[in-house]
């Protein structure tokens, strides 16, 4: 679960934004709106510890992730925060399932190679595993993205326009196997977005104004 | 994990991977080849003059009567007599005189006339069989007995002169009577024979089979006695030899003889360790260059590695933010940067060293078969060559210093969010 107050951010001095508050409870899912220019991307690096606000408080599970350094920020980040990002980066010069065995490696420092081979099954692309990530189409690599968001099993799984650049049946897809593998790992659930194609499928919905 | 990913990275881009091993590898090569030979000939051409202080031969190149008396790899600058060269060997100055008389050859391998004396001086003992001493019973050098399999007892027939193509002197065989041990310096190369060997395989043919005898180098009789049958002894008159290596006891001759000598007689003696020097500091200027061009290439070879770690670098700052994301920290993103950079200048010294290796073990065929002389490829000169390892991580530390300290300042929401 994760819940917010009182966040506020500045790029600079003369632009102060306010954040609403949000409370996410661990396999339910939020949905957070806005038009371009609003925030949302920086309310979610802000919500994964990639940006430090200005004030408030973010609580993970528990932790003040605000009050932390950045060292414990990125490890913390890396063992219970999973992101989803609206283009998918890999590190090219590893196949898909080494791809998945680097995110847990970094954050837990074991590979978990059933739970990645177990994930991408999950997500129906078992049979790219050994392929590179550039070797895919869109709608597989964000599937592996997914897959990898998932990887470290976390506790907040944070989703940025993750079905912008997808075509209507792919974003269906990607959207049902993000709401219900976040359900099946008790993840809490943001997805921050301005595709009018899944706005009416939530109920939970924050609007940046 | 770190590793594995720097190891991945450096294929991924094959291209730019194999330029900067080719030109470390090459830069490494040149380097260590360089070294083992200037290492290794410097200790073979110093190695064979000790114990010989100066050299009396025919006047000429000086350079020339060191390089054939000391070295055997160049001809003689003629011949002096040996009753006149006799008066100054056995000078109260001189300590030990080793006559030197250059006869034929076999198969390549000099047949040199010589005293026992000229053994000991390069501390070859006779491993098998016993020291020569009636004419035409010959010691060989340990290579020889090797590489033309030669045993305790064979014989064989000179070709005339130093060319193995020479005419075949039939009237008298040579018979192998002992096979030195290994040295390293030139005797192993050598057949050796006692000097009147020399002057009766010549004298008993001179005229007859070859008027036109007179060619540099080649010692016959000038005196009329031509006895067929009975052997000739070092007490014969009118008969010369090549060159003498002196050993002084008093080293005041070392400085006074060249000028002694040059203004009283035909002959002139020179000092291997002032020509050896001189031939040096001439094989050093290109040594030095090629020294110097090695080192530019490696600094090009460092530029190269800079230039393809900086141009992917901006590629791969999404990767970097990613990783992040997943819970790198900064310090593995440094250290995937540094590795790579580290692992292609390993690579370029393993492969530049074995080249090295495979480039002198070619140069040391060659020059075995221009000059008897091998170089040993399989020799480390730690130090050196540590150095130069040292050297090549340096190299490949400085390229990836600047790219890896920006993948450690990375800003990954800004890098994110203009992706």
């Amino acid at each position: 679960m994760i819940s917010t107050k009182n966040i506020t951010f500045s790029y600079s001095k003369d632009q102060l934004f306010h954040m609403p508050d949000l409370y996410c409870e661990a396999g339910s899912t939020l949905l957070i709106t806005g038009d371009s220019g609003k925030g949302k991307t920086t309310y979610l690096h802000i919500l994964a510890g990639l940006l430090k606000p200005k004030s408030g408080e973010i609580e993970i599970d528990k932790t003040d992730i605000v009050s932390l350094s950045e060292k414990a920020t990125d490890k913390f980040r890396g063992k219970h925060i999973g992101v989803v990002f609206q283009k998918s980066h890999f590190i090219s010069a590893l196949t898909v399932l080494e791809n998945l065995e680097m995110a847990s490696w970094l954050a837990t420092g074991k590979k978990h190679t059933k739970r990645a081979k177990k994930l991408l099954e999950q997500l129906g692309i078992e049979n790219q595993a050994s392929k590179l990530p550039s070797q895919l189409s869109i709608g597989q690599q964000q599937r592996v993205s997914i897959a990898r968001a998932l990887m470290n099993e976390p506790k907040v799984l944070l989703a940025d326009e993750p079905t912008s650049s997808l075509d209507d049946k792919n974003a269906e897809k990607v959207i049902e196997l993000l709401t219900s593998l976040s359900k099946e790992y008790k993840a809490a659930l943001l997805i921050v977005t301005h595709d009018n194609r899944i706005k009416e499928r939530f109920i939970n919905k924050i609007t940046l104004i | 994990m770190i590793a594995k990913l720097a190891w991945k990275n450096i294929w991924f881009k094959p291209l730019n991977t194999i330029l900067s091993v080719v030109l470390l590898t090459s830069s490494v090569a040149i380097i260590t080849t360089l070294v083992l030979v200037e290492k290794q000939f410097e200790e073979k051409f110093s190695s064979n003059i000790d114990g010989v202080d100066l050299v009396m031969g025919a006047q000429g190149s000086p350079l020339q009567l060191i390089l054939s008396a000391v070295y055997q790899v160049d001809s003689p600058t003629g011949n002096i007599s040996y009753d006149s060269a006799k008066v100054w060997m056995q000078h109260p100055f001189v300590k030990k005189a080793i006559p030197l008389a250059f006869g034929d050859n076999y198969r390549g391998y000099k047949i040199l006339g010589t005293t026992s004396d000229y053994l000991e001086k390069y501390g070859a003992e006779i491993s098998e069989g016993k020291l020569f001493e009636k004419n035409f019973e010959v010691v060989i050098g340990s290579d020889i007995a090797q590489k033309l399999s030669l045993k305790i007892g064979d014989e064989f027939f000179g070709s005339h002169g130093d060319a193995a193509e020479g005419e075949v002197h039939e009237h008298y065989g040579y018979k192998v009577v002992g096979i030195a041990k290994p040295t390293g310096k030139v005797v192993d190369n050598l057949i050796l024979c006692t000097i009147p060997s020399v002057w009766q395989m010549h004298g008993s043919h001179g005229e007859e089979e070859n008027p036109a005898h007179g060619e540099d180098g080649h010692v016959h009789v000038e005196g009329e006695e031509h006895h067929k049958a009975a052997d000739m002894t070092l007490d014969e008159p009118g008969m010369e030899i090549t060159a003498v290596l002196l050993k002084f006891r008093n080293k005041m001759g070392i400085v006074t003889w060249p000028r002694i000598i040059a203004q009283n007689t035909k002959m002139q003696v020179a000092s291997p360790a002032i020509e050896v020097n001189r031939l040096f500091s001439l094989f050093g200027i290109g040594i030095s260059a090629l020294q110097y061009l090695a080192y530019v290439i490696m600094l090009i070879s460092g530029i190269s590695i800079f230039i393809a770690l900086y141009n992917t670098l901006k590629e791969r700052e999404n990767e970097f933010a990613l990783m992040r994301v997943n819970g790198a920290k900064r310090l593995q993103l440094l250290k995937v940067v540094m590795i790579e950079s580290l692992l292609l200048c390993v690579v370029g010294f393993i492969f530049g060293t074995i080249l090295g290796r495979v480039g002198l073990s070619m140069l040391s065929n060659s020059a075995e078969e221009d000059f008897k002389m091998s170089f040993n490829p399989y020799e480390f000169i730690w130090e050196k060559e540590g150095t130069l390892f040292l050297l090549t991580i340096f190299v490949g530390f400085i390229a990836a210093l600047i790219p890896a300290i920006k993948a450690y300042n990375l800003n990954i929401s800004k890098t994110l969010a203009n992706a």
